[in-house]
């Protein structure tokens, strides 16, 4: 049987200053700095274990690869068990690992508000009438793409080729209810007469079917083998293909119904039938014709649309559930993801209206539409450009698509709690919870360990290599009875 | 607001006549219209002023 589909999500934000000089590095910084300053000791990042070279294909790239992130660049752990850094040029935040999709939205909801609040915390520190304002995108239309990458835990006995060929279909498909739609394209040659509108931020930037890159021929599946868990039991799938959501139910369904596809791959009951002749033409051919009537071409020759796919998938899902169940991805959520699984592709497919507060595409569309409708305008109109951007700002007072009517899974209440407290059904509890009480002690903190200084010789690392160990359910009564860290040390070693 | 919508598809009914779809989708199709045009008025007031620059201006270079 399929494992839990532990899962997460991290997203990079785009970044500009307004109203001074200041280059996105600095800026990043500045931005995170604002924030962990003012809420919490700073707990460092620990990059004992990161291989960003090894590649799940079987070899690794020891010398090519420099490590992905500068050690003198901010990178906190938070108490909800997130990771806030600079990425490259970007703030990135990566969710806490999360047991169903649900949970990722919540997260993810809680990350926003957390670049939110650095956004205020930042401009009162500047004080000279500057702004650094952010953007939950992944394109700034001029052939510059950054990620918003999606993780799930997968069983190592999993063959690797399987997953390849078997989740391509989805990666390239899944779009349609997933992609957050953008102006014009940023193929080189390619017009804004010929494409005034495609469904995805990043189809553009996938060259490769299968590949280590993230920045530059980017592969549709990423081969990065680096479990950050125990790598014998363990895969991560580290998954680069996706648009960052502004919606909710769109950023659950892009999740929940990953999860459920990866569950059905574990469990070969997915089968080769909707493997796809020419992935990356045909993610480009669905993401340019939002019309959703373009058909691509499955290796064994059949055409199908990208709606057509995309229902074959849900039907094998339906069967996998009658067969397996599906506590992996979480029986209360799977119910509802299936049911919302199908109504999105009803929708698309009859009434697209009927979905526009679930899809960012449709109601980014519809916003883009309008505009040029009422003031006359042409495909490449800078104001059309800058409604694409601010559907994405991350202030209050520009954001589009808070004002879209995106239906919302989350209440406010429950988004800013996430900001501070861990999930409680993975080992994100654990590392928050010990942020939490016992921050002078950790030296140093990352996904599968934690590294305490309780005053005596030498340092000590409590491994967690197991994702669904350190739940509240197994450790909070530790937490209950423990008052210091060298308590909760001894317990451990008990 | 989804009361509302419930209401609109259930008028049609009440008239127990083999109608077709245009009685329901008209006042839809209007409130939907009357939506967006609220929405575009708001988009007039936050829209950048000065789209040209702030499209321009937004370059994001490294990543991932």
């Amino acid at each position: 049987m399929a494992i839990a589909k532990v899962c997460g999500i991290e997203t990079e934000y785009g970044i500009q200053v307004r109203g001074a000089e200041s280059n996105p590095v600095a800026a990043s910084s500045a931005l995170i700095n604002a924030y962990v300053s003012g809420t919490l000791r700073n707990v460092d990042w620990d990059f004992e274990h990161e291989r960003p070279g090894a590649d799940a294909r079987g070899f690794s790239y020891p010398d090519s690869f420099a490590p992905e992130i500068e050690m003198q660049l901010v990178n906190a752990v938070l108490t909800n068990g997130a990771r806030y850094y600079v990425d490259h040029a970007h703030p990135e935040v990566s969710t806490p690992e999360c047991l169903t999709a649900l949970e990722v939205v919540r997260f993810d909801r809680a990350a926003e508000e957390i670049v939110r609040a650095s956004m205020t915390a930042a401009k009162r520190l500047l004080n000279d009438g500057s702004e650094i304002v952010t953007y939950k995108n992944n394109s700034d239309g001029k052939g510059n793409s950054y990620g918003c990458h999606e993780n799930y835990l997968v069983d190592r006995a999993t063959p690797f080729a399987r997953i390849v060929s078997q989740v391509t279909p989805h990666f390239v498909s899944r779009q349609v209810f997933c992609g957050a739609g953008k102006v014009g394209s940023e193929l080189a040659g390619t017009s804004s007469r010929a494409v005034p509108y495609q469904i995805s931020q990043r189809a553009d930037f996938f060259e490769e079917e299968v590949g280590l890159e993230t920045t530059l021929k980017r592969p549709i599946v990423n081969t990065r083998d680096e479990p950050h868990c125990d790598p014998q039991k363990y895969r991560r799938l580290h998954v680069i293909v996706g648009d960052a959501n502004m919606s909710e139910v769109a950023t659950y369904l892009k999740v929940g119904t990953t999860a459920i596809v990866l569950a059905m791959i574990e469990d070969d009951m997915i089968g080769s039938e909707l493997t796809l002749a020419n992935p990356v033409s045909a993610i480009r051919q669905i993401s340019q014709d939002p019309s959703l009537t373009t058909t691509i071409a499955l290796r064994d020759g059949t055409r199908l649309t990208a709606i057509e796919l995309q229902w074959a998938l849900l039907a094998r899902a339906r069967k996998y559930e009658r067969s397996h169940g599906l506590a992996c991805v979480g029986d209360d959520v799977a119910v509802d993801l299936l049911a919302r699984w199908e109504t999105v592709l009803a929708g698309l497919e009859t009434d697209r209206n009927s979905v526009a507060h679930w899809v960012d595409w449709v109601a980014k569309q519809r916003l883009i539409d309008g505009f040029a409708h009422r003031h006359q305008l042409n495909p490449g109109d800078a104001r059309l450009k800058a409604i694409d951007l601010q559907y994405h700002d991350m202030r209050a007072d520009r954001c589009l698509a808070t004002r879209a009517g995106l239906e919302t899974l989350i209440s406010e209440h429950d988004a800013r709690t996430a900001m501070t407290e861990p999930p409680e059904t993975t080992r994100a509890y654990f590392r928050g919870k010990c942020l939490q009480r016992w921050p002078a002690e950790i030296v140093a903190a990352n996904w599968d360990s934690m590294v305490f200084d309780v005053g005596r010789e030498p340092l000590r690392r409590v491994p967690m290599l197991e994702p669904l160990r350190g739940t509240a359910e197994l450790t909070g009564a530790l937490f209950d009875e423990c008052t210091t860290a060298a308590e909760l040390l001894a317990r451990l070693d008990a | 607001m989804a009361e509302h919508t419930q209401k609109q598809k259930q008028a049609p009914s009440r008239t127990e006549e083999t109608i077709d779809d245009a009685p329901v989708g008209a006042p839809q199709a209007e409130k939907l219209k009357a939506e967006l045009d609220d929405l575009l008025d708001e988009i007039d007031e936050v829209l950048e002023s000065n789209a040209e620059d702030f499209v321009k201006s937004y370059v994001q270079k490294g990543g991932e």
